[in-house]
């Protein structure tokens, strides 16, 4: 009786093969953009320090950018304001004192050009959402934009 | 026994998957099995196609994919859309004003895509409004309509909007034809003396800019559609029209007396000489202009009153009639340019006509007689030859890339495939029911993409599950890629569908509007950043300039309104990521929500007419707090000595007293 079954089986397996050869799904598809990449945990490659994202060696002097920083600051008004305090005050998301001391700029930039990709893989920024509960909303900023956007933090957590 | 039902349930199983994996050959008329899956596309694959679809009398276009048939996107033409505040924002209503005031409705029957060389470029759509007559161009980058222009000396835009092969005109023949002129006012019964029909060529310009260019004067008759020339007939344009029996009533009877109506062949670029040349009389009318500027997300609504008007009876050589059986509604050139396809809506034949037989018959003027003034070329010296006993009331014609034409038959409800050299039918199949427009990927143009025609059906009856005694139209799709025409997919549509147009999805998804960049907003009340957030009183006019960001709105507490203020909330949303609209909602506002998308500022404006404590909200699902974006709004009686204040973030008593801009 088993032997019936396994070549029944083996039969239904070469009637499947012989038929299914012609499938037009493959060419009324184009494939979608992922954006999201797959969680990287575990992935020794990557550097939580530095986070997901394109900026790599961020070069940040002593002394303060005052141009920098009012570019910064003109940018936090329109784009990062209505949910960020420049106190340690939690409004949607975390107050601004002391974030250039918890994080390196390098990480600050990634998160704030790139926050889809570092909220789905990033322990930091995970672990900042499970406070927050609101996904940080990407609002296209622009590397100079961001790099600004980090001088004017320095200038907010003191430096001159 | 255990063992024999297991293996009956296996040879069952077996002889089913045998069945779908092995298609039919041939199978035809409902889907049949396999079939299916040339419509499939798996979740969170693409369709190949974008299908435009008009709406019909929803006024509307719907947009699907193809071949899968799933809706994305209903686009607010012609019609207010209270879903998207379309028609109701502050911004929106200029859209839909005319020379007759505020339209909020109309009645959009064809689609056309701007073309550059004769093939579709992925810029724009465009759609007549064949009630109040008007057309529109709808950018293609943020599937919105971006202009409407008025059609004066028109009482029924249908012949609309179809487009030169390099986007120089899109044009708009009138359904009705009517007195012209001051003296409007005389007998519906003197319709051969005093009604004329009129033909616009409407220029778009780089950027997309609708103009009247010209008007064309010409004896009364129902114009019904067109197409233009392409390659050698580029440069003319063909327009099927009825009622040659200038008929005022019934017309069911009183139009369909003679054997023959005609397609009226317009020579545009001499029309452009006579132009040129001042040819042209100008005429005092008035229409509306309304266009949509996407940097003061802003619409305008302009009165013009000046149009040029050519009348081919005197300027010669511009216009030519050509008889075409029994009422022509379709009028359709093939990939070649050298083929005209008339339809008689009540004939059992399809002529086809020859462009270089009809330059030949201007040539040597091979004429029988004229039509109010315009020379009619005999039916014979324009005539390639007859399709004979393709089915019964042709409609439309579109063709392939293989010298294949696909005409809908309304009276036999059937598509039929033909050649267009030896005009031989090829094949046909029935569609459920009523077939009026079908419609090919690029089928009107140069460049046919072939692969699917969609067939838009009036009438569904039985096909779908009953819904009171309306019942949907519907879409069916057909893979043309083989000899036989083969159903695979049904779906319903939005309204009535007319024609509609497809092209391929990589002319235009690339190229798709992901958000409004908020240094760029320059409306007139946009608050950048909460920073400028604020409520300002002008007399009884409150203007409030109000941000929306993930998940609240600056400011949230408003005090200080009054009874038959008027009140005009200007919402900004701050989001700068795709697909993060915020909505704006008021209680009893008798007007719609508003939607907006991110970096855009749109206004709503409301008169309250008691006092008392109206909660505003947003609709759009935001975020996890997304029930948490709401806030109040305090409605004083009028008289009122309550002062203006707002806030956004103060609990309590420190709320009461403060005017500096919100959240600070």
């Amino acid at each position: 009786m088993k032997k019936i079954l396994i070549a029944l089986s083996l039969s239904l397996v070469v009637l499947f093969y012989s038929c299914g050869g012609n499938s037009a799904e493959s060419k009324n598809e184009t494939t979608s953009e992922q954006t999201t990449a797959p969680a990287d945990n575990g992935n020794p490659s990557y550097d939580p320090e530095r986070g997901a994202g394109k900026f790599t060696n961020v070069e940040v002097k002593p002394e303060l950018d005052k141009v920098m920083a009012g570019a910064g600051m003109i940018v936090y008004d329109v784009k990062c304001a209505s949910c960020h305090k420049l106190t340690d005050e939690k409004l949607v998301g975390p107050g601004w004192q002391g974030v250039t001391t918890r994080h390196k700029p390098e990480w600050i930039m990634n998160f704030i050009t790139n926050p889809d990709e570092m909220l789905s893989k990033d322990p930091k920024a995970m672990a900042q959402l499970e406070l927050c509960l609101v996904r940080m909303p990407n609002q296209n900023l622009t590397d100079d934009d961001a790099r600004n956007v980090y001088e004017y933090m320095r200038k907010n957590d003191g430096i001159k | 026994m255990k063992y024999s039902k297991l293996i009956l349930f296996i040879l069952l199983s077996g002889s089913v998957l045998h069945m779908m994996s092995c298609k039919p050959k041939g199978a035809s008329g409902a889907v049949a099995t396999g079939s299916a899956e040339k419509a499939y596309v798996a979740p969170g694959k693409y369709d190949e196609f974008y299908n435009f679809v008009s709406g019909g009398f929803s006024g509307q276009m719907s947009v699907y994919g193809l071949p899968s048939g799933r809706l994305f996107r209903v686009i607010p033409v012609f019609s207010v859309d209270p879903e998207k505040g379309y028609g109701y924002s502050e911004e929106t209503k200029p859209m839909l004003m005319t020379s007759g005031g505020f339209v909020p409705w109309d009645d959009l029957h064809h689609v056309s895509f701007s073309q550059t060389n004769g093939e579709i470029d992925g810029r724009w759509a465009f759609g007549n409004g064949n009630n109040t007559p008007r057309v529109a161009r709808i950018d293609l980058k943020t599937f919105r309509t971006s202009e409407i222009l008025e059609l004066p000396n028109s009482a029924g835009n249908h012949s609309s909007p179809f487009i030169t092969e390099n986007s120089e005109y899109i044009v708009a023949g009138t359904r009705f034809s009517v007195p012209v002129g001051n003296n409007t006012d005389v007998p519906i019964a003197s319709y051969k003396q005093n009604f004329k029909g009129t033909i616009s060529f409407i220029s778009v310009g780089k950027e997309g800019e609708l103009d009247i260019a010209f008007q064309l004067l010409l004896p009364g008759v129902n114009f019904d559609l067109s197409r233009a020339g392409k390659g050698p007939s580029n440069g003319w344009f063909f327009f099927s029209c009825y009622n040659s029996e200038q008929a005022n009533t019934l017309l069911e009877v009183n139009a369909s007396q003679r054997d023959k109506d005609f397609i009226l062949a317009v020579n545009w670029k001499k029309a452009e000489e006579y132009l040129k040349a001042g040819k042209g009389t100008k005429q005092q009318v008035r229409y509306a202009h309304n266009k949509y500027n996407e940097q003061t997300h802003t619409a305008t609504s302009q009165i013009k009153t000046e149009v040029t008007v050519l009348d081919p009876a005197i300027l010669k050589d511009i216009c030519y009639f050509i008889p075409c059986p029994k009422s022509p509604h379709g009028c359709d050139t093939d990939p070649t340019g050298e083929y005209i396809v008339g339809s008689g809506k009540l004939a059992a034949l399809i002529p086809v006509f020859s462009f270089s037989k009809i330059q030949k018959a201007i040539a040597d003027k091979t004429y029988d007689g004229d039509f109010g003034g315009i020379p009619v070329i005999k039916y014979e010296a324009a005539l390639y030859g007859e399709v004979k006993k393709p089915g019964l009331g042709p409609l439309h014609t579109e063709f392939d890339a293989n010298g294949n034409a696909y005409t809908s038959f309304f009276v036999s409800s059937e598509i039929v495939k033909w050649n267009i050299k030896d005009l031989k039918v090829l094949d046909r199949v029935p569609t459920y029911y009523s077939i009026g427009h079908l419609s090919i990927p690029g089928g009107d143009t140069k460049k046919p993409y072939g692969k699917y025609v969609v067939a838009y059906n009036k009438i569904t009856k039985d096909r779908y599950l009953p819904t009171g005694p309306e019942l949907t139209q519907s879409a069916q799709i057909f893979d043309i890629s083989g000899d036989k025409m083969q159903l695979i997919l049904d779906f319903p549509t939005i309204g009535e569908p007319h024609y509609a147009g497809s092209m391929p999805a990589d002319l235009i998804k690339k190229n798709s509007l992901k958000i409004y960049k908020i240094d760029e907003n320059k409306h007139a009340y946009a608050a950048k950043g909460e920073k400028e957030t604020k409520v300002v009183r002008e007399g009884n006019k409150v203007h409030i300039y109000g941000t929306a960001i993930r998940s609240h709105f600056a400011p949230d507490n408003i005090e200080g309104i009054k009874v038959g203020d008027e009140v005009y909330f200007h919402i900004t949303n701050l989001e700068q990521d795709w697909d993060v609209p915020h909505g704006f909602a008021i209680k009893g506002a008798p007007t719609a929500e508003l939607l907006i998308m991110p970096g855009e500022t749109q206004t709503l404006k409301w008169i309250p007419e008691k006092p008392g404590m109206y909660p505003i909200y947003c609709t759009d699902f935001c975020s996890a707090l997304h029930q948490e974006m709401q806030g109040y709004v305090r409605v004083s009686p009028a008289g009122s000595s309550m002062p203006l204040s707002f806030s956004l973030g103060k609990q309590g008593a420190a709320a009461a007293d403060t005017t500096k801009p919100a959240g600070k």
